[in-house]
């Protein structure tokens, strides 16, 4: 058992998702930023959709009570293991008593943390993914234990990754969305040309800008929508859904983020500053 | 076997957005229905991937890899060519049972004052139609229906609220609905319905689907509190009859 003794901001386990529910109006879920989820999973050698702790802003304090193998990437946090620092993308061994305690958020805004085969939370719906309603609650809470199998002996093939960091990037790949043919000139010059500010409203449902394009009057049946799916909405306003988003929406998609770009966004925050490329 | 004029278009690389004639029309609803019968029984397996139908368009989603777009397309333009008269799962009616008591019918006063109908007429009114679920989305369990009459027809609360209250029915524009947990909404709220419309510990969360239709019928508060302990602790019957178009 891990028992998280500080469970920071807002502290999730998440693994690749739950599927086969969305026409029953349940969201995916999973990993936001997929990529570097996938990197902790692989240098423990773990399926890739094992579940990992996602650490947002704010990380925990962690004490582990059996020895198992542990892996974090994604944002940079001074994390240290019994107080000694430890770096990213790298396989750290713990033993029983070991407390692993995250510091100063540096670069990016969502962390993860895997342990040797994953944690062994009660799968809902076929995921371990937190999610409410779905799951009780869609974060951890402090003094909770969270369950995994004790690992003592584990050779990593690889022991670190020098990885093309999804922290860097702020240019979001973009495809046509259902709805591209409806932007004007006006609004494709915006989109293309300019640089968009995170809003304040951001969380794993959905991201929004502080700019705005020019409005619009569409008003379209409801139908699906996806992870990445850019909305405009008639003021203009423009929202990217995430993997908590919801699966029907009403406003125009004019654009699908590429994978890689939901994961680049995840690592996002308030003030940050991002652009849309089409490909 | 009518065949509609349908547009295929990509909606990134792991999904297709096919579209059907922009209309709220049930004849293109069982036709969306058909054809996605037909793609999962002869053509996409299930497991691999997912649709999601609302309205007039069906969603088919593909994790695995991308898609091939244009072959995919050519394939499914063939194969809603070849659509032909099926037989769809089967479809129900369902029963809902709601109180109406003004306990619960919080906003009940003031759409019977926008309308000018006593609360009595407001509450006949609703439950004497058949509603359509054209859609499940929005929230988990969320029903878009179709088939509210005109003279329910009343506008969203200006202000919405911050809190909606678990299995709360509302009233907002053309549509009726429930809500299937607490959250923030605008709708006009006018009864409660005692069973749960998404539940996670059942292996089908949400026994409505897209295609089924609900009727609401008025309850008494006591048959509401008895129905809602009755499905808490399992032994509540949902009333469903079949349902053939």
């Amino acid at each position: 058992m891990l028992k998280v003794l500080k469970s920071g901001l807002f502290t999730t386990i998440q693994d690749a998702g739950r599927f086969g529910y969305l026409n029953k109006g349940v969201p995916v879920a999973g990993f936001m930023d997929t990529a570097s989820a996938h990197k902790v999973n692989q240098l423990l050698e773990n399926a890739v959709d094992s579940a990992v702790m996602e650490i947002t802003m704010t990380g925990p304090t962690l004490e582990f009570d059996s020895p198992t193998f542990i892996c974090i990437g994604g944002a940079k946090h001074s994390v240290t293991l019994n107080n000694n620092p430890i770096g990213h993308f790298q396989v750290h061994k713990v033993s029983p008593g070991d407390i692993v305690s995250y510091g100063k958020l540096e670069k990016g805004f969502r962390s993860y943390l895997a342990v040797k085969n994953g944690f062994k939370t009660d799968k809902i719906l076929g995921s371990r993914s937190l999610y409410a309603p779905v799951t009780p609650k869609s974060h951890l809470e402090d003094s909770e234990t969270i369950p995994y199998d004790s690992c003592e002996v584990f050779f990593p093939k690889i022991v670190e990754l020098k990885v093309d960091s999804v922290l860097d990037n702020k240019v979001l790949n973009v495809s046509k969305g259902p709805e591209y043919e409806l932007l004007g000139d006006k609004q494709l010059e915006t989109l293309f040309f300019q640089d968009f500010t995170i809003a304040n409203e951001n969380d794993r449902m959905a991201y929004q800008l502080v700019e705005h394009v020019e409005g619009h009057k569409v008003s379209m049946l409801t139908s699906a929508t996806l992870p990445g799916t850019v909305q405009l909405t008639p003021s203009g306003k423009i929202m990217i859904l995430m993997k908590d988003g919801q699966t029907t929406g009403g406003y125009p998609r004019i654009f699908q983020l590429s994978d890689n770009a939901i994961s680049i966004l995840a690592q996002k925050k308030f003030g940050d500053t991002i652009s849309f490329k089409l490909t | 076997m009518t065949h509609y004029s349908i547009s295929i278009r990509p909606f990134g690389i792991h999904a297709v957005l096919i579209e059907w004639p922009n209309e709220v029309n049930e004849a293109i609803l069982e036709n969306i229905l058909q054809f996605q019968n037909h793609l999962k029984t002869s053509h996409l397996g299930e497991e691999e991937w997912e649709m999601i139908p609302a309205y007039n368009s069906l969603t088919l989603i593909y994790r695995k890899a991308p898609i091939n777009f244009a072959e995919f397309e050519e394939q499914l333009k063939t194969w809603y060519a070849q659509l032909e008269e099926t037989s769809l799962p089967q479809r129900f009616i369902w029963r809902l049972p709601v109180c109406y008591d003004l306990e619960f019918g919080i906003d009940l006063n003031s759409v019977s004052e926008k309308l000018e109908k006593d609360i009595a007429e407001i509450i006949k009114l609703h439950t004497s139609y058949t509603y359509t679920v054209y859609g499940i989305g929005f929230l988990p369990g969320f029903m878009y229906l179709g088939g509210l009459p005109s003279s329910l027809e009343v506008p969203r609360r200006a202000e919405p609220r911050l809190k909606v209250k678990k299995g709360s029915v509302g009233l907002a524009g053309k549509q009726t609905g429930i809500y299937p947990q607490e959250s923030p909404g605008g709708w006009n709220i006018i009864g409660s319905c005692s069973v749960s419309m998404f539940d996670p510990k059942k292996k089908e969360p949400c026994f409505v689907s897209v295609g089924d239709k609900v009727q609401f019928y008025s309850i008494t508060k006591a048959e509401y509190d008895l129905y809602k302990i009755e499905g808490e602790v399992g032994i509540y019957k949902l009333e469903k009859t079949k349902w053939d178009a």
